[in-house]
């Protein structure tokens, strides 16, 4: 069985707070746990100290998979136990620039004035590999990244293994410019990666009254979304990266407004800090216990 | 059908939002898209046309010199930005679809993409009559 853990969904700032409780206030990040053990972290947002915390064998290896190196996405990557540790062995996957190795992007970051510790320092055992139209495997999984719609240069990665396929695109604005989206899929942006998907994590940041006024920002409507997914056969489609400035009770009212006067053919379930998602069986959602639940 | 590269699909919507006619190739030449002002001058709308070999677009056309000789397809600005992957410009005669002669320019420009990716090339075309 895969396993596959949300431990934020948040999109751009971290969002603490009790109208924030449900969905939860952590930025992206999200755990993959193959059959065999395997451990795929899927970008470094401020949810990945709360993974951190659930570390038992600091000296085993972590795969993180970055799809950009926006701060939203890689905030949590000082938190993490594992970097602190010379046993354990951490590899990076992540976007070069044009101009910048992934290196040189990531130590933007992580060295001073943001963060006083610099990624040369780390003690453990780091490897870093640029992606962008690539295939390559970890353990039992086939990873496939492919550069999609977003500001500064970005990838979506789809994961296969023997219990399905996980599409994790976490920011992507595919309907950017699209008069009548989508198009046919070979001129839409991330259609390959999601292409009929067991599951597919997926920005659906805004409403379509928001999108209008934040055209080119990199973030897709809730709706447009829902036409991504049902244009690439998707079977369970996870809206993910929610804006900020949603509580729950806003989300619950977007959710509802969106998916709920649509007739669709594959299930919908909005990414919620905690939820255990798992392969092949889809219809399981068992939150872990925040700490103060145990 | 293989999903594009997404700077060709970036080029693609930019193009279909700019006044200026342009073309979009892929590495081995094929015509991917043009824009509706490229209808316009090459007398055919797009989704009639559909995608094109580059063996076909670089001669239905009849390229001509502007002295009414021939010019040979690895002669034309696109080509040129194909095969040599640096920019090229040139003017000359097409005759389009509605069978009209139209004296054009044309400016083309390989695109290279993320990681170095060689993913075709552009050209943006003038009417010299404009």
């Amino acid at each position: 069985m895969t396993t596959i853990t949300i431990w934020g969904c948040r999109g751009s700032l971290a969002t603490p707070g009790a109208e924030f409780d449900k969905y939860g206030g952590n930025t992206s990040c999200v755990q993959i746990t193959g059959n065999d053990g395997t451990i795929l972290i899927l970008d470094a947002g401020t949810g990945l100290s709360d993974l951190g915390k659930t570390v038992k064998e600091p000296s085993k290896k972590y795969n993180l998979l970055l799809t950009h190196l926006h701060m939203d996405h890689i905030q949590g990557m000082g938190f993490f136990p594992p970097f602190f540790n010379p046993e354990a062995e951490v590899n990076i996957w992540g976007p070069s620039s044009t101009t910048m190795n992934l290196r040189t992007r990531l130590t933007r970051y992580m060295s001073p004035p943001l963060f006083p510790v610099t990624l040369r320092d780390l003690p453990c055992k780091l490897t870093l590999n640029e992606v962008h139209h690539d295939s390559f495997k970890i353990g039992p999984f086939k990873i496939s990244s492919d550069l999609i719609g977003h500001v500064g240069p970005t990838v979506g990665y789809r994961i296969e293994c023997a219990d399905g396929v996980i599409t994790y695109i976490p920011d992507h604005e595919p309907a950017l410019g699209v008069v009548n989206f989508p198009l046919e899929r070979q001129w839409t942006s991330g259609s390959a990666l999601a292409a009929n998907a067991d599951i597919l994590i997926h920005d659906a940041q805004y409403s379509d009254k928001e999108y209008n006024k934040c055209q080119g920002w990199g973030h897709s409507a809730f709706n447009d979304t829902l036409k991504f997914a049902a244009q690439a056969r998707v079977k369970h489609l996870i809206p993910f990266h929610h804006d900020p400035s949603h509580t729950d009770d806003n989300l619950d009212q977007l959710i509802s407004e969106t998916v709920g006067s649509q007739k669709l053919e594959f299930k919908v379930t909005a990414a919620r800090e905690r939820a255990v998602f798992k392969l092949p069986v889809l219809n399981t959602q068992d939150p872990v216990k925040k700490p103060n639940q145990e | 059908m293989a999903q594009k590269p997404i700077e060709l699909i970036l080029a693609r919507q930019l193009s279909s939002h700019l006044a200026m006619p342009i073309f979009i190739v892929d590495p081995d030449g094929t015509l991917l898209y043009y824009n509706e002002p490229a209808e316009l001058i090459l007398g055919i709308r797009f989704e009639e046309n559909g995608e094109m070999p580059a063996d076909e677009w670089s001669t239905i056309f009849t390229p001509t010199n502007q002295d009414g000789s021939d010019l040979p397809p690895e002669e034309l600005p696109l080509m040129i930005a194909l095969t040599k992957r640096c920019p090229s410009h040139k003017s000359f005669q097409i005759r389009s679809f509605d069978g009209l002669v139209r004296n054009i320019q044309v400016t083309a420009f390989p695109i290279t993409g993320q990681g170095n990716r060689f993913l075709g090339a552009m050209a943006i075309f003038w009417e010299n009559n404009q």
